[in-house]
């Protein structure tokens, strides 16, 4: 039975943080330490049986209650929270190393500050020292500065853009919802008002950015459905294609949101994914050429075969030269 | 076992292991174990001497597995006979002050992991913190770092790192045909443009190896003795990780782009000339000739490699491989 090794350091926690916010609504502390209201209750009503041997009326824990606010005394004993587990340490540690190495979003001396107290404070117990974090250099630090600080401002970009799919640079202003990173790069999502339509800028793609002296206006439920989304919100009307991949380009597997992968049986992979923009796919299937390829729709695949003779002509004709 | 039942026992038994915190902490000299059956409630309930030995020794185990300092000695008098205690000093966080940029910066560390894994430890650390008085300034609900869903296997190697012990797993590289399993005795762990890297020595090949953590397909699991691996002195982890990423380069490819076309190219390049006719000619850096027509097939008849020869051969090849397969 683990019910007691899940149980007993929440409750050694929830003891010292209701110490130091007292008259706190139960709701946000179940909130705080992620379990329902009910588990909170139960696990508050354990906590007046105990307290010092003789278990008087003074030696117990006092749980009062105002309405549904909480307050603790009496828990000297307990009333500082233990020390971090190897476990916390290493993930929190390892986040604010990941987090300086990411350029812009929060400034690097805070972060490196943060680490040193609590590396101090964390005592050695996870082997943080040899979990390092390099440089990250995908996204400008001045371009990601900026977007976070429009984001906090609540205030309206306005973004140079590069297009790949299209291979142009385009000129939108965009109200700033969700800044976030995964695997190194970094994002903006927002409304765009150039599609007006939500809308996700990688932003080692920005060519140039400024924030506006304008506020950032979108309704309460566009913003909602920025903050839910994922990174790629496929729309159930793009177009399924099937890529045959070879050994060396597995890696496609890894990078782009594949809705089906099966092996091939030789090392290769079969996938498959929904895709809006045709211009996009086509120069996907020619940075693959000669080890992945479109199986499915055929009209893709004989598309991507007029470009790839176009270009090769490209370079017959500067044989000549 | 009914789950009310289930339940209510576990009540029990959290509610005993609170009061023998409580009570360890208090004394300042050693408890012996017979005097804490006495006192704590709950061990009353012991059938017998040996359910109670039981009991006591899952309950030390519980303490020592969530880090509580339990100490034992010699009771006072009596010199053959253990009693226990918990060292105060080391069982309390120690007091951390940190600025109002700091704890944002804090802040923001919780919401770094997308894992359980390492997500629910982040967000009990934070609870500690704001427990010890810091105070966790609010920031905006759209400010989301993240470093991928890919970290599960981190505590683990982390935990194997401290006790000095190899792990095993197994691995399928990027351009490995088959998994295998490797048995690595680990020097460190690399977050390395967004992924995380382990580096070891890999036991079987008995040479320093480079892993995606995201590459294996089970959880690394540690074996053999505690403290066998030891680390060699002086290594530089990142310079390894690096080494093993074929991207650093100095070598310039010369390509040919129509004029505002290839922007992604054009901002690698060191040079662009005006190439007359609509176009440009760029200066590129690039590792290896297979990455750069990766790139620059992606441009088709809009981006035309001219040298090196080897790089445009490799651009060629491949354009011929396409329309060969797809004819």
């Amino acid at each position: 039975m683990s019910g007691a090794t899940d149980h007993l350091p929440r409750l050694l926690a929830v003891v010292p943080w209701l110490l130091a916010h007292p008259g706190t609504p139960v709701s946000e502390v179940a909130r705080e330490f992620d379990v329902t209201e009910q588990q909170l209750r139960a696990d508050l009503n354990l906590l007046w049986m105990c307290g010092l041997p003789g278990y008087g009326p003074g030696d117990l824990i006092d749980v009062t209650w105002q309405g549904d606010r909480v307050t603790l005394s009496n828990a000297d004993e307990i009333a500082r929270p233990l020390r971090l587990t190897a476990e916390e340490a290493l993930a929190l540690v390892t986040a604010l190393r990941v987090l300086s190495e990411e350029p812009g979003i929060v400034e690097r001396t805070a972060i490196d500050r943060a680490l040193a107290k609590l590396e101090s404070a964390a005592g050695g117990t996870a082997a943080t020292d040899r979990v390092v974090a390099a440089p990250s250099s995908d996204s400008d630090a001045q371009v990601v500065a900026t977007a976070a600080d429009a984001l906090a401002r609540a205030r309206r970009l306005r973004l140079r853009y590069w297009v790949p799919a299209r291979d142009e640079a385009t000129e939108r202003d965009v109200d700033p919802l969700r800044l976030f990173t995964t695997d190194g790069r970094a994002y903006l999502a927002g409304w765009c008002y150039l599609v007006d339509d939500l809308r996700t800028f990688r932003l080692d793609r920005v060519l140039e950015i400024a924030v506006l002296d304008v506020g950032v206006d979108v309704p309460d439920e566009t913003r909602r459905r920025a903050l839910d989304a994922g990174l790629f919100t496929p729309a159930s009307d793009d177009r399924l294609v099937t890529f045959s991949l070879d050994p060396p380009v597995r890696w496609f597997a890894d990078y782009y949101p594949c809705e089906e992968v099966a092996e091939r049986g030789d090392g290769g992979l079969i996938v498959r994914l929904r895709v809006r923009d045709d211009a996009w796919l086509r120069r996907l299937a020619l940075g693959l050429a000669g080890r992945g390829r479109i199986t499915e729709p055929a009209d893709l695949a004989h598309d991507v075969r007029d470009v790839a003779i176009t270009t090769l002509s490209g370079y017959q004709v500067e044989q000549q030269v | 076992m009914s789950g009310v039942a289930s339940s209510a026992m576990a009540a029990e038994r959290t509610e005993r292991l609170i009061n023998l915190v409580i009570c360890l902490l208090h004394t300042r000299s050693f408890i012996s174990a017979e005097r804490l059956r006495e006192t704590i409630p709950g061990y009353g309930d012991a059938a017998s001497d040996e359910a109670f030995k039981r009991m006591f020794e899952r309950d030390k185990e519980d303490l020592r597995d969530l880090g509580i300092p339990l100490e034992t000695g010699s009771l006072h008098g009596w010199e053959d006979e253990v009693g226990y205690r918990i060292a105060r000093n080391d069982y309390a966080l120690p007091d951390v002050t940190l600025e109002p940029d700091e704890a944002a910066a804090v802040g923001l560390a919780a919401r770094v992991w997308s894992s359980a894994a390492l997500g629910g430890p982040v967000t009990r650390a934070l609870r500690k913190l704001e427990a010890a008085g810091v105070e966790i300034t609010p920031l905006p609900e759209g400010l989301q770092p993240g470093v991928g869903a890919v970290s599960s296997g981190l505590p683990a190697v982390d935990e194997a790192m401290r006790t000095g012990r190899r792990v095993r797993f197994d691995y399928r590289g990027a351009s490995d045909t088959e998994t295998q399993t490797r048995v690595v005795e680990p020097w460190g762990v690399v977050w390395w443009h967004g992924r995380w890297y382990l580096v070891g020595h890999d036991v079987d090949r008995q040479a320093p190896r480079v892993f995606r953590l995201s590459r294996m397909s089970t959880e690394p699991r540690a074996e053999g003795p505690a403290g066998a691996v030891t680390v060699p002195e002086g290594i530089d982890l990142t310079a390894l990780v690096s080494e093993s990423d074929t991207a650093a380069t100095t070598v310039l490819a010369r390509v040919k782009v129509r004029h505002d076309r290839a922007i992604g190219l054009r901002r690698q390049a060191v040079e662009v000339v005006d190439g007359g006719d609509g176009w440009d000619i760029l200066s590129v850096p690039y590792p290896d000739s297979q990455r750069l027509a990766d790139q620059v097939l992606g441009y088709g008849a809009d981006a035309i490699v001219l040298s090196p020869a080897e790089a445009r051969e490799a651009v060629v090849r491949r354009l011929q491989a396409l329309i060969a397969e797809s004819a």
